[in-house]
């Protein structure tokens, strides 16, 4: 079944013609076979975009004419947060921002009010590469080859990710290894996020398509030591991972808002000594993702 | 973004708390004018810069009289600072602060923070301040207030008034520390601030509330908003090449070792350096060069990476997703022409266009011997680890 997202999905673009990569990854979408339906870009609603897509001034527009459910927003940073708002209100089930460089406080601002609709929303990101079910829908900036979509006789591993090259990555390795992927989540590198280790992990374990769990982390917060602790409770599934970041120096930003070390805490150690201890192989090497998959899989 | 002591008391005085009288200044002489014009006995004068240690390493002093401000900055301003956050070859002192001391009846610490977990803000409090506050959370958590922000209301009037009377505080002083509070709250959303600290906020035995020492920093996300805070900078706390890296919209962080590494995506930038480590190497830097990546950029980074003259090899790691393979091909042979390769450089590209990137080094290999490929990420740590050493 995959997790998510699937080929039933219909999905908009917020910021569909702008710089931002919001044409160039619609068209990158549609050609993976993804349902795009439209997109919007205030001021120029009731025009088309390159791949003949409808453009809307607003989502409520955008949604009452194509029956759109999720988004895939390309916003620029300072209008961004509002876009994810407004995808909430119009009652788009799957919000998925690309956009990067959001400010913090605008993200503190915007998951308050997500709480509002409970569990009839749920954000992927913002900062991150998106999801991909492969063979059935991709919303995001990944390259769509690199993926394997399950066939008989091929078993399925569920990525989830903090980092997006990383997770091409680790994609490309369990491809040339034989496996095929359910769906991989790309959850972001911004320190307030969406959807985070423990949802997606829920979802893998609970999605009867997923045979195992790849999961990837950075330095950073403590996300991946509760996700640690809820595989070794609720977690049957075999589980990989890798963290990155060991070689970062504390109170440096690398890269990603949320990888920094800071006051003693996020550090690559306690990341990989907790994952350890909740049974999770832990890849040394970001070439060896792959097979640490390989060895949790033979137990 | 980063900003100092003394712009940081600014801002707290803006905001209406109360900081005990201070000048800055940028030579020893005028540390002695600072003195007499602060005209109380007793004062400090303290090194401005980023790096913490400045006590230990001598570059905070407590002075009596101008001569001794003034023996204390020309130490200062002569010398380099050198503490466990600096590095062995330490950092230059351009400004120094020379500031009123006070008699100090206790001291506490307010902090201002990012909590993930609850994606908010949330106030760090402790009666326990002047000391590393992650130290006293390690040793005595219970002796750490927290009192998480409402992520559209800020700090309501009465969860100041908590924090305070949790520190302790009773009558005026309640009110006085709970306005601290607020200000400080309404100052890291007024400007979009990561952490704003006051330590030590001090009780002094005449019975003030006082900030004392003031750490700001502001959301690098955020800046577009603040061209105020933006104008605040100091270039000169950054490496130059740093700098460089930014103007060039590349994600640069100069480390200690001695292979440069070029990658694409800050995960699999940081990943990079794992697996150089891994292998015996040590990584020069962190760069990602980002999906987006032009030809120019990304010469332009070769040349940022060669001209750290402590490399002794580059490892150019590409998983080609936005990036194109081809792209990063022919800028590295742009590169090799305009700068040449006197390291070794390994490369090791996957994905979008990448055979035509291998044809296009394939055909420029007689023009950069010291160019070698490799088939994956560990290959391509092992042959750069050996070539350097």
């Amino acid at each position: 079944m995959s997790i998510l997202v699937h080929k039933n999905t219909r999905v908009i673009c917020q910021g569909i013609t702008g710089g931002g990569g919001g044409a160039f990854h619609t068209k990158g979408c549609l050609d993976y076979g993804t349902k795009m339906v439209g997109g919007t870009s205030p001021g120029k609603g009731g025009t088309k975009d390159a791949n003949g897509l409808p453009i809307f001034d607003t989502v409520e527009q955008a949604r009452k004419a194509t029956g759109a459910d999720a988004t895939m927003i390309f916003v620029p940073p300072p209008f961004a947060a509002d876009a994810i708002c407004e995808a909430a209100a119009e009652g788009i089930r799957l919000i998925v921002a690309i956009t990067e460089g959001i400010p913090v406080l605008d993200m503190v601002r915007a998951k308050k009010f997500l709480a509002e609709f409970g569990d009839q929303v749920t954000l992927v990101g913002p900062n991150c590469p998106g999801v991909i079910t492969p063979g059935e829908c991709k919303i995001g900036i990944m390259p769509g080859y690199i993926h394997t979509p399950p066939e008989p006789g091929k078993r399925r591993v569920g990525i989830i990710s903090r980092s997006g090259t990383l997770t091409y990555e680790a994609v490309w390795q369990t491809t040339q290894l034989g496996w095929s992927q359910s769906t991989c989540v790309g959850i972001g590198g911004d320190p307030v996020k969406g959807l985070d280790f423990v949802e997606v992990l829920a979802l893998f374990q609970a999605d009867a398509d997923t045979d195992a769990i790849i999961m990837i982390g950075e330095i950073g917060g403590t996300a991946e030591e509760t996700a640690a602790a809820y595989i070794k409770k609720n977690v049957t599934k075999p589980v990989a991972g890798f963290i990155a970041g060991r070689t970062a120096p504390p109170g440096k930003r690398m890269g990603h808002a949320g990888a920094i070390i800071s006051g003693g805490e996020g550090t690559a150690e306690s990341k990989i000594q907790a994952m350890r201890a909740a049974g999770i192989t832990v890849a040394d090497s970001p070439a060896d993702i792959g097979h640490a998959l390989n060895i949790a899989w033979r137990g | 973004m980063k900003i100092h002591e003394y712009q940081a008391r600014e801002l707290l005085a803006k905001a209406g708390i109360a900081v005990p009288a201070a000048r800055v200044v940028e030579s020893a002489a005028d540390a002695a004018a600072a003195f007499n014009a602060n005209a109380v006995p007793l004062q400090v004068v303290k090194a401005q810069v980023f790096a913490g240690g400045r006590g230990k390493a001598g570059f905070v002093k407590l002075v009596k009289s101008a001569a001794e401000a003034q023996t204390a900055a020309d130490f200062m301003f002569k010398n380099r600072m050198v503490s466990v956050q600096t590095g062995p070859e330490g950092i230059a002192v351009k400004k120094v602060l020379v500031a009123a001391a006070v008699d100090i009846a206790h001291e506490y610490y307010l902090g201002l923070v990012l909590d993930r977990a609850k994606a908010t803000v949330s106030v760090i409090a402790s009666a326990e301040g002047g000391v590393e506050i992650e130290t006293v959370a390690h040793q005595r958590p219970q002796a750490i207030i927290r009192e998480p922000l409402h992520p559209a209301l800020g700090l309501p009037g009465f969860a100041a008034r908590r924090v305070a009377a949790r520190l302790g505080f009773t009558g005026s002083q309640a009110s006085q520390v709970a306005q601290v509070l607020l200000k400080s709250a309404a100052l890291y959303a007024q400007y979009d601030c990561s952490i704003v600290e006051i330590n030590p906020l001090v009780l002094t035995k005449d019975g003030k509330i006082l900030a004392i020492d003031a750490k700001i920093n502001f959301d690098d996300s955020a800046l577009f908003r603040h061209p105020d805070i933006l104008a605040m900078a100091d270039p000169a706390e950054h490496d130059p090449l740093e700098l460089r890296a930014a103007k060039a919209n590349l994600n640069y962080i100069k480390l200690e070792g001695d292979i440069a590494c070029l990658v694409n995506g800050a995960g699999l930038a940081m990943a990079t350096m794992d697996v150089v480590q891994l292998h015996g190497g040590k990584p020069a830097n962190f760069l990602d060069v980002g999906g987006g990546v032009k030809p120019e950029g990304a010469v332009e980074a070769f040349r940022i990476l060669l001209s750290d003259n402590k490399v002794r090899g580059v490892l150019v790691n590409i998983f080609g997703g936005i990036a194109r393979c081809d792209l990063i091909a022919q800028a590295l042979i742009a590169a090799g022409r305009e700068v040449g390769f006197k390291v070794p450089v390994v490369v090791r590209l996957e994905g979008t266009n990448v055979q035509a990137a291998r044809d296009i080094l394939a055909e420029a290999r007689a023009e950069l011997p010291t160019l070698q490929s490799a088939t994956d990420l560990n290959d391509a740590a092992k042959k750069i680890v050996a070539a350097t050493t």
